[in-house]
């Protein structure tokens, strides 16, 4: 009598269990099922587009990497080679020279090189680039916009959502897929 | 004649400099080179993680799933779960350095299912159900030492202290809310708050924003005294395991044979998951209990309709959230109380070439998702909290020590306080 009293209970939990199961399983296999109809075998990561780019600096402050993962590029093929760079030099100087408080980087991080006459060759050490976007917006306001920002994969974390890209003001942060994870800008004489 | 030529001439510069445009804008023409100037290569690198390597953390998910569960309700060694919880802290944490990760990936879900332009990959998508599959079967052994958040949790548990019964049920309400609002704020494309605030990914890239580590240090302070404050008070993913598990096919069991009631695992638990045989306890009256469940009962639709008023009357600043509409909004004060846009968002937008039509339609499609979809939210919450208070009535007769199946999270500790043979085991 005893027994049977004790038994019951135990099943008719365990009949419970086996009918919740299959009733959890069943949204489980639907929506799964749906979702791996219209899955993607790529991966995304995260990269911007250098024609929707701001330049307002976000860039620098908002990744959860210190430095940003976002590094400057250099499209040579889009470069006039000036000498008076609005990339390179800060705006209202006296004589055009390579001295820290002529240059435009926080960091220091372009390199001038003279070419020819009248030709200076501006390259980017990637090391000291934090990402903060002040010589690409001196390039795109003065110059023909050949330096811009790109999320460097080699260091960028892939985050799920790109703290960047939630406090982008023109949103020109996207998903990209992992097979070609660079939105480059190509150069005129290409 | 010469203005004739000035005309063709134009006609045919028309499209080189409409071209230009396109591409931004070229002030300055392309040096000739003299000195046999050759332009420098421009290459940024590749990802050091290629494709594959996703499928391999697949792989190694479900293997260390199946280790984990093998450790837990066969082997029944806690060592076993221990080092497997440092192997899953170092390659899903250190390694792989966090995303995505299980319980993020119920966001990108939220978005595929209900967002617009997403396609969800293949690698996030199993990151999201295997663990679900395995608890069903198993219990939740993915908590146990395969996330690398709870491993992280568990090798930091030094001095586990027991909550009281009562703090721990007050809250364990917390994750509910976290869950509904970022299955919300997914599926409306507006942020993945799970990933926001992940107070263990800082250290897992050693590097992360100021308050991040603030709240990661804190919390992992807390962890040295309360055992795994974020699976049991805020992990979203868990409140989804938990259910899941409380269903599970198999289970790990407190004795390896026939427990002898000897209440010494009474206290081995330190997310209270152990409940007690109450055979010889004097079981509530049947009336009582009967009157308090059909009360909890019917307060189950009181609740959700309070719910879904209460919540759903906060969908305007639920909106706000979002940037399409906070955007929308400060244009609109701007145009017609003449609140002066000045954020950056207006800035771009007022140079972007996006219409005001757009934007205005987009905030009147995003404000209907957020209306209807705090309404669930809140229905959801009235409804967890009803089948909360409503499982306070059940009284179940227990005749030996069982774990709870949801709260458990698999760790084993209990294992060791058993002084059960597992040669005593009837077949």
């Amino acid at each position: 009598m005893e027994d049977k009293r004790l038994l019951k209970p135990q099943k008719r939990r365990e009949f419970v269990r086996n009918a919740g199961r299959i009733a959890l399983l069943l949204p489980i296999g639907y929506y799964g099922g749906a979702l791996l109809k219209a899955t993607t075998a790529e991966a995304w990561v995260w990269q911007i587009d250098p024609y929707e780019c701001g330049q307002c600096g976000r860039c620098e402050t908002h990744c959860v990497l210190t430095p940003s993962a976002v590094k400057c590029y250099h499209q040579y093929q889009m470069c006039g080679y000036c000498d008076l760079c609005g990339g390179y030099l800060r705006q209202g100087i006296r004589n055009i020279n390579t001295g820290a408080e002529s240059q435009l980087c926080p960091t220091g991080a372009i390199k001038r090189t003279f070419i020819e006459d009248p030709y200076f060759e501006y390259t980017i050490i990637e090391e000291l680039c934090i990402g903060c976007a002040k010589c690409v917006k001196g390039c795109a306001d003065f110059g023909n916009g050949s330096l811009y920002l790109q999320i460097n994969h080699d260091i960028c974390v892939n985050c799920n959502e790109c703290s960047i890209a939630r406090a982008c003001p023109p949103q020109a942060i996207k998903r990209v897929p992992l097979s070609e994870p660079y939105l480059l800008k190509e150069g005129y004489g290409e | 004649m010469r203005r004739l030529l000035l005309i063709l001439l134009v006609l045919i510069m028309l499209p080189a400099v409409w071209c230009d445009t396109l591409n931004g804008q070229q002030r300055f023409p392309m040096p000739e080179f003299e000195s046999g100037y050759e332009y420098p290569e421009h290459v940024p690198p590749p990802s050091p993680r290629g494709l594959a390597m996703e499928y391999i953390d697949v792989v190694l998910l479900v293997a260390a799933m199946s280790l984990a569960a093998w450790f837990a309700l066969r082997r029944r060694s806690r060592n076993g779960i221990i080092w497997l919880g440092v192997f899953s802290v170092i390659w899903f944490g250190f390694v792989r350095e966090g995303c995505v990760c299980s319980i993020g990936s119920l966001q990108n879900v939220s978005l595929a299912l209900f967002g617009t332009g997403y396609t969800i990959p293949l690698v996030v998508l199993l990151f999201f159900v295997l663990p679900l599959l395995f608890t069903l079967a198993f219990g939740r052994v993915f908590c146990s030492a395969v996330c690398p958040l709870g491993a992280l949790q568990e090798l930091t548990s030094v001095w586990p202290v027991k909550v009281p019964q009562r703090v721990e049920s007050a809250l364990s309400v917390i994750p509910y809310l976290y869950l509904a609002l970022a299955l919300l704020f997914a599926a409306t494309g507006s942020t993945f708050i799970i990933c926001r605030y992940d107070p263990y990914v800082g250290f897992f890239r050693l590097s992360a924003p100021f308050s991040m580590l603030i709240f990661g240090f804190l919390l992992l302070a807390a962890g040295l005294f309360i055992y795994r404050p974020y699976c049991r008070f805020l992990c979203p993913y868990g409140v989804i395991l938990n259910w899941l598990s409380r269903f599970s096919g198999k289970h790990l069991t407190i004795t390896p044979a026939e427990c002898i009631d000897c209440r010494l695992c009474g206290d081995a638990c330190p997310t209270n998951a152990i409940l007690p045989s109450n055979s010889e306890e004097k079981l509530q009256e049947r009336r009582k209990g009967r009157r308090l469940f059909t009360l909890s009962l019917a307060l189950i639709p009181i609740l959700m309709v309070a719910g879904y008023f209460i919540v759903g009357s906060s969908y305007y600043h639920l909106a706000s959230v979002n940037n399409d509409v906070s955007l929308a909004r400060e244009i609109r004060a701007w145009q017609e109380h003449q609140v002066p846009a000045t954020s950056r968002e207006a800035e771009a937008f007022m140079s972007s070439g996006r219409t005001y039509e757009d934007l205005f339609t987009s905030e009147a499609r995003l404000t209907g998702k957020f209306r209807r979809g705090s309404g669930y939210v809140g229905l959801f919450l009235g409804l967890s909290l009803g089948i909360a208070l409503l499982s306070t009535s059940l009284r179940e007769r227990r005749t030996e020590y069982l774990p709870h199946r949801g709260r458990c999270v698999s760790c084993a500790r209990c294992f060791e306080y058993c002084p059960v043979k597992a040669e005593n085991r009837k077949v």
